[in-house]
């Protein structure tokens, strides 16, 4: 479980937990859904296939609802609509290169996965 | 959302007969049709659009569960049903595994939040392992819906 527990206290109130703290880096931004279909089924495959490229543990938040971002069924519990705030939070090695690609996807709006959707599924 | 918000319990497949996934998607629209939940003259034209989805990257997620979906202007509210398949299917999974799950969708291309909050409902009752073990080896259509049921009363996540 990437030691959960110990990665989301990064101000060490518990003694056992700040070694495994010290040696971890979080990084985390806030990011919003552009995408007028929102985080449906395939922008969360593309972005937990990003997730997965990194070795960090990526976790997105919600409302305080903190998910597994390189589980697809995790990410698409959030059913983040247009205009939902999410917090990308990486903790690893690689954490700075994951959080500024991942934040990048979600604000170009999983754009060209978007663009091929709409003309596959809206028979006009 | 519950379930019972978006499945049609007259279309629910237990037993799925398909095992292509070509085949369970027409399996699984025609029991829409049969139901009366999409109109029978739209078929083709759902299945081609909902094949068309999968070619993208297969709506298969991982755990056994794929939802093959698609928007369609023919539907004014959200309609899905639920198949089960004791073999399993290749679906081209993204973790490689059979899909014994299918949960199919079709929702108006102006209402994506229901599509999403149907996904939500979806993805999170099938993180319950026993939930999803329970609902893989249901044999009977009575099985699914009393699953599904339960599922809709809190009985499996908190």
């Amino acid at each position: 479980m990437f030691c959960e527990e110990s990665v989301n206290v990064p101000g060490g109130f518990d003694g056992t937990r700040t070694v495994v703290v010290m040696t971890q880096q979080t990084t985390s931004r806030n990011v919003t859904i552009v995408n007028p279909q929102g985080l449906h089924a395939r922008p969360a495959d593309l972005f937990v296939k990003l997730a997965n490229q990194f070795e960090s543990a990526i976790e997105v938040i919600k409302n305080g609802e903190r998910v597994d971002g390189k589980s697809i069924l995790s990410v698409l519990t959030l059913a983040a609509e247009q205009g939902t705030e999410l917090t990308i939070e990486a903790t690893g090695h690689d954490a700075a290169v994951a959080i500024d690609a991942l934040t990048g996807l979600v604000d170009n709006g999983f754009v060209a996965d978007e663009a091929v959707e709409d003309q596959g599924t809206n028979p006009q | 959302m519950k379930f019972a918000d978006f499945v049609s319990p007259d279309a629910i497949k237990a037993g799925l007969g398909a095992d292509t996934k070509d085949g369970v998607i027409e399996e699984m629209v025609t029991a829409l049709v049969d139901a009366n939940q999409i109109a029978g003259t739209e078929t083709e034209s759902i299945l081609k659009a909902i094949k068309k989805r999968e070619e993208l990257g297969s709506t298969g997620i991982g755990r056994g569960v794929a939802v093959p979906h698609t928007k369609h202007p023919s539907v004014d509210r959200l309609v899905a049903t639920v198949g089960v398949s004791e073999e399993g299917v290749d679906f081209d999974s993204l973790d490689g595994e059979k899909v014994q799950l299918f949960f199919l969708l079709v929702s108006p291309p102006d209402r994506p939040s229901d599509h999403l909050r149907a996904l939500e409902n979806i993805s999170r009752q099938l993180r319950d392992e026993a939930f999803c073990r329970f609902l893989k080896q249901s044999k009977t259509v009575a099985e699914v819906k009393q699953l599904l049921e339960e599922a809709d009363n809190n009985q499996f996540v908190s």
